[in-house]
């Protein structure tokens, strides 16, 4: 085969969800795709986009209810929807799945795992492969390999689970991989880790890639060539640079533009309406619904694949037009916060353990577990927005718990104004509760499925205003209208929202008991970038228009650089800095802060990445000293190990918790 | 681990302690004792005082009650008031006679349920499927008694290819329950079969859901081995409880098989038992029943806690 013949080839690849009246539902509509060998592409798009259908379609695999209605998948000249299709699956063309958590099998050891891939696919002497399974874990940077084949997967941390499962897709020696959101769900400096290791191992083995994402940053890192992917097919396609610099797709702009950025304080643009559901996508260009420049023609007929004017091809007949959309939002102004008034809410040495001392532990003298939340000091003022940032294991949703009084801190003060809450929140008055309100991560897990949204609002106005009859509809559908829905939705279910419109019923929930404080945890990791720049949007008006100060706990530094006004910074359940969000981004002072900063990803083919040397997970704070110390890349000696940091303002509310300091 | 499995068998040990008092509480609390039960019309005067001095009636409850559980702790389980024989060596014999008709029902029910249920979910809503879960539900609600009778019916009196009743002895060698055994097997197979083929089926379906199945059919595991491997092992689990409950009304609820049928087991020596009021014997019996319930429960436990690694392992994972 020579090298221009593409390795993989779809030709107007059709799939459709077959529905129980025995249609189909487009899903996939006749997309044209060629990888060459050595070369990657990504595939980006919102959920629904049919990005992981065309991951997997590649492989010659549906989900179950899903039919090829139409179209080729090759992979080096084999249907892949053949029986010799199918024995190439896992071999010269492998997956490395979304969440390899799941996608291990529990029951199976590590090594036992890509044992069973060796055996299916390589030509290698049984008893070489366990000198083998250890060398390909060694190969995805996995410390102590020959100690984790032996592991079941739940024992890893998830980024060791991620290189366990491409140690598992290198097993086959595969000629293309197949990425579906392999970095989605890690942390920031874990995924980083994970791309470089994907970007070195394509190289040095000559790898071809196919790399699905939502997040355009992961993919301008990784990826010579992007599609964009809407409403099943691709809508504009071509080098990363052409993509990312000049996109001549309305859609491709938007999405660019809804990426929060850490450089400067600016809300991401959200895009109105949603994506049609499968099938509902009519005769004219799919995007037109929701496009700030469709005209007559769009709506009448199928817009073709057309050179576009940045370079690489776009499907759109606005494409000149186009280019003239902005790429990002403009920058908001924050105000410098005058702290004048006093704190709604004062945190002082606040500390949370998850087990206490038992009488076991007390008889044998064990030494008393660390706290997993230590010295915890904060204080947020009226209508001020704090970031809590921090990678998984921090304490971020600790902290948010405690505050909540869902979970008893083991030492320190809670304050609100100038009283003292009791720490469980039944101890409380019911006026203490109603002014902290709590907004969760997950809003299907948040909003009880069974009842409708009107019952789910007219709870707190129920509890805390005693609303009822008409009075309680005027203030639910006010409440409705606040958060951008219409009354009508009164009467729906959970169920029958978006993910958007469901954490907005969250929201107007938490906003309902007119509360001067709002707990946010993760509020907008579960939705899509355009979905999450709309809720940013909305609360970024709701807390200046209520006056709300807000606590903001996120993984996102993006998210948080849209809202914050100040950042706490945190690692460990320890604060490492602590500031005004423009000086804490300009010029992080503490070298945790540094390197979470320096491992975000931008949607721009020419940052790099800077990476601490060592990629562990930290399974709690150290006894002693720093809690940064076993990852910190610049160590200042002992002392780090010894003492631990005080707190020491380098700036006008700017402290620092650094021997270097 | 280690720590796991002392908690459990402290914990087992705790509630067969805890079951022996109520036992003996409950047959204190019934009006009248063995003697009255025994001596019947008789039981006056002298000739019940005699009695209840002889069976160790007379001395207090707690004192009766430690006597009795030192003595089952050793194996003496006391004498049966009715022939005032020695209950263990009676116990014994029963009891392995329940063993045989249980270990045959499971022997057979057990592997053709796990079979129907993985066949169920694989041919989920086909023909197979259908069959499988509709037999599994008649064999499920027809009562025993009805099954029994229409079984003895047919292959006893019409075809004569088995008998329809148990002839042997309950002393009698293991080999002379056969081939009377056949038919009480299958009607404890018709009841058994369908709960645990039912939890099969479903968790089968939730595994095969999975993305680790997905995962593994796109690495070219082949189907057979998807099943076998990636399947089962996780699948099989909540079955595990299924057949554990099973395995203890086995052993200790066929009343009305055994009855039908005239099996010489556990069952219905306990209602006859009852029936002649032979307290201790009822006793000596609830005893072992309960005991079996909890080491059965226990010994599921362990077994889940062995197979599932998640369970079982130092840290807890990400």
């Amino acid at each position: 085969m020579s090298s221009t013949e593409p390795l993989i080839a779809l030709t107007g690849l059709a799939v459709g969800l077959r529905m129980r009246d025995g249609g189909v539902q487009p899903l996939l509509r006749g997309v044209d795709l060629a990888v060459r060998a050595g070369e990657s592409i990504g595939i980006v798009g919102e959920s629904g986009s049919g990005k992981s259908t065309l991951a997997l379609a590649a492989m010659g695999y549906l989900r179950p209810g899903l039919v090829q209605t139409s179209g080729t998948a090759r992979f080096a000249a084999t249907d892949m929807f053949s029986p010799a299709g199918r024995a190439l699956r896992g071999g010269r063309l492998a997956l490395i799945p979304q969440n390899a958590g799941q996608a291990l099998t529990p029951t199976l050891r590590i090594g036992a795992q890509i044992g069973e891939a060796l055996r299916l696919h390589a030509s290698l002497p049984a008893s070489e492969h366990p000198a083998r399974i250890v060398d390909l874990l060694a190969q995805v940077r996995l410390p102590t390999p020959d100690v984790l084949a032996r592991r079941f997967p739940h024992e890893l941390s998830g980024g060791q689970q991620q290189r366990a499962a491409i140690a598992m897709a290198l097993a086959g020696d595969p000629e293309a991989l197949l990425l579906d959101e392999p970095t989605t769900g890690l942390d920031v400096t874990t995924q980083a880790h994970v791309l470089e290791l994907l970007r070195d191992l394509a190289v040095r083995r000559g790898l071809a890639m196919v790399y699905v994402s939502h997040d355009l940053g992961a993919v301008a890192r990784v990826c010579e060539r992007i599609a964009v992917m809407y409403a099943g097919e691709i809508v504009a396609q071509g080098t990363a640079r052409h993509i990312l610099r000049a996109p001549a797709h309305p859609y491709a702009r938007a999405l660019i533009a809804a990426i929060p950025r850490t450089d400067r304080a600016s809300l991401p643009g959200a895009i109105e309406g949603r994506p049609p559901p499968p099938g509902g996508a009519g005769i004219g260009c799919a995007f037109a619904p929701r496009c700030p420049l469709a005209a007559e023609p769009c709506h009448a007929s199928h817009p073709p694949l057309i050179a576009a004017p940045g370079g690489g091809e776009v499907r759109c007949r606005r494409a000149a037009e186009a280019l003239a959309l902005p790429l990002a939002a403009a920058p908001v102004n924050r105000t410098a916060r005058t702290e004048t008034a006093a704190p709604v809410l004062r945190l002082d040495a606040l500390a949370v353990r998850y087990r206490e001392a038992s009488l076991a532990d007390r008889v044998l003298r064990r030494p008393p577990a660390t706290d997993v939340v230590a010295d915890i000091a904060l204080e947020l003022h009226p209508g001020e927005t704090i970031g809590l940032v921090g990678e998984s294991g921090s304490g971020k949703s600790t902290i948010l718990k405690a505050i909540a009084g869902l979970l008893a801190p083991a030492s320190g003060s809670l304050r609100l104004g100038e009283t003292l809450l009791p720490t469980r929140s039944a101890l409380r008055s019911p006026a203490a509760r109603r002014v902290i309100q709590l907004v969760f991560q997950n809003p299907d897990e948040s909003l009880n499925p069974r009842h409708t949204i009107g019952d789910i609002l007219a709870q707190p106005l129920g509890l805390y205003f005693g609303l009822a009859g008409a009075a309680l509809h005027n203030r639910s559908t006010a409440l409705l209208a606040q958060v951008r829905l219409g009354p009508h939705y009164l009467d729906r279910l959970p169920a029958q929202l978006s993910g958007g419109e469901k954490q907005r019923v969250a929201i107007a929930r938490a906003f309902a008991a007119d509360p001067d404080i709002v707990l946010c945890d993760e509020v907008t990791s579960a939705l899509d970038v355009s979905v999450q720049a709309a809720i940013i949007a909305l609360l970024d008006t709701l807390r200046r228009e209520r006056r709300a100060a807000c606590l903001f706990v996120s993984h996102d530094l993006g998210v948080v650089r849209a809202l914050a006004d100040r950042v706490v910074v945190l690692y460990q359940g320890r604060i490492c800095e602590a500031g005004p969000a423009d000086a804490v981004y300009a010029s992080p002072a503490h070298p945790y802060t540094e390197a979470l900063l320096d491992a975000v990803l931008k949607p721009d083919p020419d940052h790099t990445l800077r990476l601490l040397a060592s990629d562990i997970v930290e399974s709690g704070p150290p006894a002693r000293g720093c809690a940064f110390q076993n990852r910190c890349p610049c160590p200042v000696g002992e002392i780090c190990r010894t003492q631990t940091p005080p707190a020491r303002e380098i700036a006008p509310g700017h402290t620092v918790r650094c021997h270097l300091h | 681990m280690l720590r796991i499995l002392v908690t459990r068998l402290a914990l087992g040990v705790t509630t067969v302690a805890l079951v022996s008092l109520l036992i003996f509480a409950a047959v204190e609390a019934l009006p009248g004792d063995a003697c009255v039960a025994v001596l019947q019309r008789d039981a006056v005067g002298v000739r019940l005082e005699n009695c209840r001095r002889d069976l160790g009636l007379d001395r207090p409850a707690v004192a009766r009650y430690l006597d009795w559980a030192q003595g089952a702790l050793h194996g003496d389980l006391g004498r049966s008031a009715g022939s005032n024989a020695p209950i263990a060596p009676m116990l014994a014999v029963r009891l392995r006679n329940t063993m045989l008709l249980a270990g045959c029902a499971l022997a057979v029910g057990v592997p053709l349920a796990l079979l129907l249920g993985i066949l169920a979910a694989l041919r989920r809503e086909r023909a197979p499927d259908i069959i499988a879960s509709l037999a599994g539900i008649i064999g499920m609600t027809v009562p025993e008694f009805v099954s029994a009778t229409v079984l003895i019916y047919v292959f006893s009196i019409w075809l004569g290819w088995v008998p329809g009743i148990v002839m042997a002895d309950s002393a009698a060698p293991l080999a002379a329950f056969f081939p009377g055994i056949v038919l009480p097997v299958v009607v404890l197979t018709m009841v058994m079969t369908a709960h645990i083929m039912r939890t099969v089926r479903s968790s089968v379906i939730d595994v095969l859901a999975s993305d680790h199945v997905q995962m593994a059919r796109l690495k070219g595991v082949p189907e057979h081995r998807v099943i076998l491997v990636h399947v089962l092992p996780s699948a099989l689990l909540p079955a595990i409880n299924v057949v554990a409950l099973t395995v203890a009304w086995l052993l200790g609820g066929v009343v009305v098989v055994e009855k039908v049928f005239n099996y010489p087991g556990l069952g219905r020596f306990l209602v006859d038992s009852i029936t002649e009021r032979d307290l201790p014997v009822v006793q000596a019996i609830a005893l072992l029943l309960g005991s079996v319930y909890v080491g059965v429960n226990l010994a599921a436990d362990l077994l889940t806690l062995l197979l599932n690694p998640r369970l079982r392992s130092r840290q807890s994972g990400a």
